[in-house]
């Protein structure tokens, strides 16, 4: 059964999408209106990131900062070293892919209070193509030591994210998406940077029984997988994990010791990802059988952002195939 | 801008000199790390830590504290040897160089030693830092007279980073960035003009809306002259191209790239022998290249 605090009623067609980045925007501009230290860079993306909203009410403490995302991190560096709370926002496949360096050195390295926002994540930006879909961010962000690295689900949550990365004293990544995505959660739902969150529970009287870890916008497809397989006598609970680093290791483990077998989705390489981090926890700890759902070591490719769901076998039915699979 | 008296320049040459020795002598002791950039940006660095700056080396968080963002960060001996003197460690520390659990990482590392306001070390992004700054403070109080030093290399202007940095100082007017680029011509692979021509720079520099002068990087009063005008530039954000010897003080390892990232013992051997270099260069520097007797320099 579904986690109360979700929205009533989830369906596939009758679900409400809106892009998560628009949480960016209104958690920045509400993280703006509570701590006058939050100030906001972006690199010729503003409205497209949603960094409008704080530009426009803020537009002294919001900086242009062009086209160069090398030059957006280390500015971000310099002004949190003077105690600002720098949001820096592109596009996830420039910032953190192309100034990843200087996002380790001057940022990570500093241990530096600036908030990274990859926008445009995974392959759901669609049309665009591959040089735009960043499916390798969560991964190269996840090896940096200092770093937080977060996938938030919906509009909801990517607001919570923001206003939590505002609070949060350190070096944040969080990345958000472009096209319109199931909302699932509700304003109430809980959002603790480093928890997991059990978002749906598996029927127990079922004898077959697998575990979905999912993280960001998949969630809404991992519910779904998880609601069509309980009533085919197959026990599915989703443990959503927003946060990837730090790993929730506790829940993690009991949803391991629980299920047996587990699942990990993510709009992500399977490489270095959730997916990554959930085998190297669990092979020290509790070694389980992972079966990881995700971008599968290719590139990206041009389409709308259902029809790439589906092409990267992703989308409701293929999970339901794979799992099956598996018991 | 303070006017420098006749002494207190005799003074700071004096003390670039101590500076100097005690790079050769932490070099030698780490067995690695680069020798020319510290011995030629050591009048700079004096100058600004003991005629400058406004800092405090028992405070070293203090907030109204002048920033000094070095972005060539391979040239931290230099750095670490004027903090110590300074007061801001022991100077007995500076031996502990490079070596296991010592705050004198073998590029700066923000937070493990004081006065040290950010880790660098790959090329290029120092700049962009210290527009942060200069841009914060700018939020905070616009009338600010704190002002942001960033130090680079010129080799460093390579890097395509830099010139992001440059354009975003310029429209932004930071007035409160003064940018010193340390000219010394050398690069590790060799000179600059061969490696990655640099020139016109002034006139680069100058078409990215910056105040640029052009001063002899070891003559401190023209240096100070130079900082004094660069405070007192309005509308823009300055730079100073100071024209430096590599290896200045040394003058049988000065202008060979070979020393860029050797240090002594394990430099070029046509001058000195590498069993020869620390002494010969302790003592080239006591007695300013023989010109004087050691005893004379207080």
């Amino acid at each position: 059964m579904f986690a109360n605090h979700l929205q009533q009623n989830l369906s596939e067609e009758t679900v409400e999408k809106i892009p998560n980045r628009n949480g960016y925007g209104d958690g920045l501009l509400e993280a703006g209106k509570r701590d006058e230290r939050v100030v906001a860079l972006c690199c010729d993306l503003t409205e497209s990131t949603r960094t409008n909203l704080f530009a426009e009410e803020f537009p002294n403490r919001f900086i242009q900062v062009g086209i160069a995302e090398q030059n957006m991190a280390s500015v971000g560096s310099g002004m949190a070293s003077m105690g600002k709370i720098p949001f820096i926002a592109s596009y996830a496949m420039f910032s953190p892919g192309r100034n990843w360096e200087q996002v380790r050195t001057t940022i990570a390295y500093n241990n530096s209070n600036v908030k990274i926002v990859g926008a445009h994540a995974g392959i759901s930006v669609g049309p665009d193509g591959a040089t735009h879909q960043a499916i390798e961010d969560i991964a190269i962000m996840r090896v940096i030591p200092n770093m937080v690295v977060i996938a938030p689900s919906d509009i909801h949550e990517a607001r919570k994210v923001t206003l939590a990365a505002s609070k949060y004293d350190g070096p944040v990544y969080f990345r958000v998406g472009r096209s319109a995505v199931p909302v699932v959660t509700t304003p109430e739902s809980p959002f603790e940077i480093g928890k997991a969150y059990r978002m749906y529970s598996r029927n127990e009287s079922h004898e077959r029984k697998v575990g979905i870890v999912v993280t960001g916008s998949l969630l809404f497809n991992a519910l779904m997988v998880a609601d069509k397989l309980n009533k085919e006598n197959v026990g599915v609970s989703v443990l959503h994990m927003p946060t990837i680093k730090p790993l929730d290791t506790e829940a993690l483990e009991s949803f391991a010791v629980e299920h047996g077998v587990l699942v990990t989705m993510e709009e992500h390489s399977i490489i270095g990802g959730l997916g990554g981090a959930v085998a190297e926890h669990l092979s020290e700890t509790v070694p389980t059988k992972i079966v990881r759902m995700g971008i599968k070591d290719v590139f990206g490719e041009s389409g709308e952002p259902d029809e790439l769901i589906s092409h990267f076998g992703l989308d409701v039915k293929s999970l339901i195939s794979a799992i099956k699979m598996l018991v | 801008m303070r006017y420098l008296t006749s002494e207190e320049i005799k003074a700071l040459e004096q003390k670039a000199n101590t500076l100097r020795q005690s790079v050769i002598e932490m070099l030698t002791e780490a067995g690695s790390g680069h020798t020319a950039g510290p011995l030629g940006m050591a009048d700079v660095f004096t100058l600004l830590y003991f005629g400058v700056l406004k800092h405090d080396p028992k405070n070293p968080d203090w907030e109204e504290r002048d920033r000094v963002v070095l972005s060539n960060g391979h040239i931290c001996p230099i750095l670490y040897a004027t903090l110590a003197h300074a007061g801001y460690f022991p100077v007995e520390e500076l031996m502990t160089l490079r070596k296991l659990g010592s705050r004198l990482q073998g590029h700066p590392h923000r937070g493990t030693l004081p006065g040290v306001e950010t880790s660098s070390g790959p090329l290029g992004s120092g700049l962009s830092q210290a527009v942060g700054m200069a841009l914060a403070e700018r939020i905070d109080n616009p009338y600010s007279s704190k002002f942001i030093y960033c130090l680079t290399g010129d080799g460093e202007l390579d890097e395509g980073q830099i010139w992001e940095a440059l354009m975003l100082a310029g429209k932004e007017k930071l007035n409160n960035l003064i940018m010193i680029i340390d000219r010394n011509g050398i690069q590790i692979d060799g000179y600059t003009k061969d490696i990655m021509p640099l020139e016109p720079l002034a006139e680069k520099l100058e078409s990215f809306n910056f105040d640029v002068q052009e001063v002899d990087g070891h003559n401190i009063r023209a240096l100070n002259d130079a900082i004094g005008k660069a405070q007192s530039v309005y509308s823009q954000p300055s730079v100073i191209i100071a024209h430096t010897v590599a290896s200045k003080g040394v003058d049988v390892f000065e202008r060979d790239f070979r020393w860029h990232g050797n240090p002594p013992g394990k430099g070029p051997e046509d001058r000195v022998s590498k069993g020869e270099q620390e002494a010969v260069a302790l003592r080239k520097l006591r007695t300013l290249a023989g010109t004087i007797e050691p005893q004379d320099i207080s």
